[in-house]
Formats: C-alpha cells, structure tokens, sequence
C-alpha cells in the first residue's frame, strides 16, 4: 500500500478506519479532536487514496483542483497540501466553496471553465506537483491534456473518470480506454481503478506528465 | 485597470484592491509562470507569504463577485441559448436541403444535409454559379458550427443552474424543459403531469376537446429511460420519469443539492418497469425491449 502524506491519517471513526486530515470541519464529517473523517463515499480522491492506489503524496505540494464544486475534497487536499487552486465553473457551489476557502489560507476559489485553462493562467502559478480533476463534462481527458501546462515536470495527474459524463449510451468500459487513450498525449498512465463501490462508473487515474 | 498584455500575471500593474479583482475575473494569460516569484521581484508582494494572503482575499472576493452576477437569470439565459441552438440547428438544416439541391445541377456526387454542405464549402469555385453555390455552403457550416458551439455552452450551463435535472434528464433535454416550462422557477412549480406532457400541447389539447386519446408523453420522449422502453409500458416509464424529473427540478430550484438518491430511484424503477418485458419474454410472443 501507498505511503499517506503527512497530514493525512487513517484513524478510528464508528468503528471503521478511515481516512482523516486536520482542518475545519465542512460538511458535516464525523471529527476526532482535530481530526475530520475524509468520507471516500462523497470524495473519489478519498476513495483513490483509501483503496492504495500508486499515488506519490507527501504533503504541502502545488495542487490545481479542477472541479472543486462544493470543496467536499478540495478541503481535504488543502488541508494536507500548499498552495492549493480550486477551479469551479459553477456559481452555486463556489458559495460553499467560498467559505471553505475562508477557513483554509492556502486555498484560492477561481470561478473559471477548466477547459479554457488560459483564463486562470494569469493566476496559477507553474510547476505545481499535483493536478487533481474530477470534472463532469464530455471531453475530460483533453481537459486533463490542456491543463498539463500547470504541472512541472514529473508533476502528477489524479483524475477521476466519470463515464456518464462522456457518453450515457456507452458501456463505461469502452469510454474508459478511449479517455486513457487520449491522455497519453500528455501523461504516461502509473495506475487505474475502477472506484466502485462508492463511486459507480468512475475510474480513477494516476498519471504522471511526460 | 489590469494589463492586457497576455502573459503578465494577475498583479501586474494594479494596486488597488478592484483593480486586482477585475484582473482576476477577466485576465488571461497563454502560460503559467512562477508568479509568487515574479510578484516578490516585482515588488508587489514582501515575500510568498504576504503574496499569497494578497492573493486569498482577491481571488475570494473575486470569486464572491462573480457568483453573484452569474446567478442572476441563469436560466434565462438557458432558455434563450436552446431556442437559439434550435432554430440554428433547423435552419442549417433547411438551407443544407436547398443547397445541396441545387448544387446537384451543377457538381456530381452531392451528399445531402449538412455533411453535404460542408464538403460544398471546400470546393474552389470556378463560375459565378458555383461560387453562390459555395458561398452559401460556407455559411451554411458557419451556422452548423454555432448550432454545436450552443450546445457546448448549454451542456456546461445546465449542471450548474440545475444539477439533478441535468444528471437526470442529460443537459440538453433538460434545457428543453426549462425552456419548455418558461424558467426552472415555473418548472419546479408544475405537477408531474404536465411535466409528462410537455411539448405535446397539440395531442393534449386535442384529447382535451374530445379527439384522440390522452399523451402518453412529451418531450421527455427523448429520455432513453422513455424510448429504450417497450412501447406497451412507455406510458408507465414516462409517468415515472417525469415524476422524479420534477422532484429534481424542485431540488435543484429550492435547494440547488446534488443528491445521488434520486437518480438511484429512477433507476430501480426503471428496472422494474422493464421487468415486466423480460416477464412476459417467456411467452413465445418475443417483447421488444
């Protein structure tokens, strides 16, 4: 199994052990002292990182999120992580995503299209050490490819695949290889997991940039 | 205001507090640099740290700003952007019709439609006719173009005025019925009745004065939960579809939560629905699916 970074734990909660990080509490998780319970059910990175898939963490890297929504991750990552940038195109979400960003003074809120990367650039910095994308739209893999630019070299690519987002129709398996295909343009694929259970017709990736 | 110039940072140039906020709203750069780096050298930050408390607060108000001016009349502006990407879509279609007909009398091998049209577009024209005959293919491409680039924009607009409706109904369709109900506000507050049965105002109206019987469904004909079921039990998927659709509506107008268990419970009773189909398979009679 993959080393945790530090900041993140796994620790008791009812019973079962889950992952856990130091931070404000956001949406409601069970808490030991400082502690918060990182739910893998509501986070496919929780979920990537509980089953020991090949990620390579060891706290307070760059991380740009892209699709940050309500900052159910995003706080996790900032929580264990530096300079963390949460990219979020919706506005309802970025109000949740607001006051997580309030209580975390490493996270920067960006109310920005992940597939127009050009228009954040003039804000997150270059050669960060980690690109998470957990994005709901068709094309995520070239989403994944544009936003490369972010990442210094050997820098680390952790994606979430949604397979409904890409075509409904389609078996999730196919969807899957047509997305890893396309993003070996960018990445040399390290790892990939379907991230059922919790997570139905998701694949979670590990890549890192070429 | 911010500096235009595409690869200067966020900081660059401005000093009070909205001009720093406009420049992270509108800026934009071709690529990233080391701009904590760049802002100490520049003088507009004493060190990282400082940069970056500096860039908290903008980018937090920034973002708070944004919000605030992108959430008024969203929907709005869905209804508008469907329409529009219909009457592009139908329009390209008809001039595709009459374009390629008409480029029939004068080049061989004309295929129909719009792909026909786009091939019409690359030909170099070489008499008077022919350079009409291409001129209008290119503006025929043009307007299928937008017609494509609207349902980009609409398929990234609708997750974010209404996420349950579009995990449910797929961004488009649910595009149409807010657009079809006037505003997710009037769509929230219909019956699932007459979400079953929007877009067929002719059939219903005409069972209403006494002709042909009531409609089974209307738009949501397009849901694959609807037209991937068996045409005896469609009336049976459409009332269940529409009654969780206007449940996601309400969420999504009220509340505006992602909540999964919806979508799970449409989907069990999908599944029972199509059961009966697998059911009565046993008879020799074969049931379509």
């Amino acid at each position: 199994m993959t080393e945790l970074p530090d900041g993140v734990q796994r620790r008791e909660f009812d019973g079962r052990t889950r992952l856990a990080t130091r931070g404000q509490p956001v949406y409601g998780e069970p808490t030991d002292g400082e502690w918060r319970c990182w739910d893998a059910g509501r986070s496919k990175l929780g979920a990537m990182l509980e089953s020991g898939m090949e990620i390579d963490l060891t706290g307070d890297e760059g991380v740009l999120y892209l699709g940050a929504a309500s900052g159910t991750t995003v706080s996790h990552v900032a929580d264990f992580a530096g300079p963390t940038y949460a990219v979020e195109f919706a506005p309802r979400p970025m109000g949740d995503l607001i006051a997580v960003a309030e209580a975390r003074e490493n996270l920067f809120p960006l109310l920005k299209d992940a597939r127009n990367p050009e228009t954040y650039s003039h804000v997150v910095e270059s050669d960060l050490d980690v690109l998470v994308q957990d994005v709901a739209t068709r094309g995520q893999a070239g989403v994944a490819v544009d936003n490369a630019r972010f990442l210094g070299d050997d820098g680390q690519l952790l994606l979430a695949i949604k397979a409904r987002s890409e075509d409904v129709t389609a078996a999730p398996q196919s969807v899957f290889e047509s997305v890893c295909a396309e993003l070996t343009e960018a990445y040399e694929i390290i790892d990939r997991q379907r991230l059922e259970p919790s997570h139905d017709d998701h694949l979670g990736v590990v890549a890192r940039k070429r | 205001m911010s500096d235009q110039s595409t690869d200067s940072g966020w900081f660059a140039g401005n000093t009070a507090d909205d001009d720093l906020r406009a420049a992270i709203k509108t800026g934009s750069a071709n690529v990233p640099t080391d701009w904590p780096a760049v802002a100490v050298d520049t003088d507009f930050a004493a060190d990282a740290g400082d940069y970056y408390t500096t860039l908290q607060e903008a980018t937090i108000e920034a973002a708070r700003e944004a919000v605030a001016k992108r959430q008024a009349a969203d929907d709005q502006q869905l209804l508008h952007a469907v329409r529009a990407m219909d009457d592009a879509t139908r329009t390209a279609n008809e001039l595709a019709e009459r374009c390629t007909e008409w480029a029939a009398t004068q080049f061989d091998d004309v295929a129909s439609g719009i792909d026909g049209a786009r091939a019409l577009a690359t030909h170099e024209p070489t008499d008077p006719v022919a350079e009409r005959i291409v001129s209008l293919a290119t503006r025929i491409d043009d307007l299928a173009a937008e017609a494509d680039e609207l349902r980009g924009f609409i398929e990234r607009l609708v997750p974010e005025v209404a996420p349950n409706l579009a995990e449910m109904a797929g961004p488009v369709l649910a595009a149409r019925l807010i657009s079809l109900a006037g505003g997710l506000n009037s769509l929230a507050k219909k019956p699932s009745g007459t979400v079953q049965v929007l877009g067929a105002e002719n059939a219903l109206f005409a069972h209403l004065a006494g002709r042909g019987s009531s409609p089974k469904h209307g738009i949501i004909y397009t849901h694959p939960a609807v037209n991937g079921t068996r045409p005896e039990d469609r009336g049976s998927a459409a009332r269940a579809l529409a009654g969780k659709l206007t449940i996601a509506a309400r969420i999504d107008h009220y509340n505006g939560d992602m909540r999964p268990e919806i979508h799970d419970e449409l989907d069990d009773r999908m599944a029972t629905i199509r059961a009966r189909a697998d059911d009565e398979s046993a008879d020799p009679a074969e049931g379509s699916q």
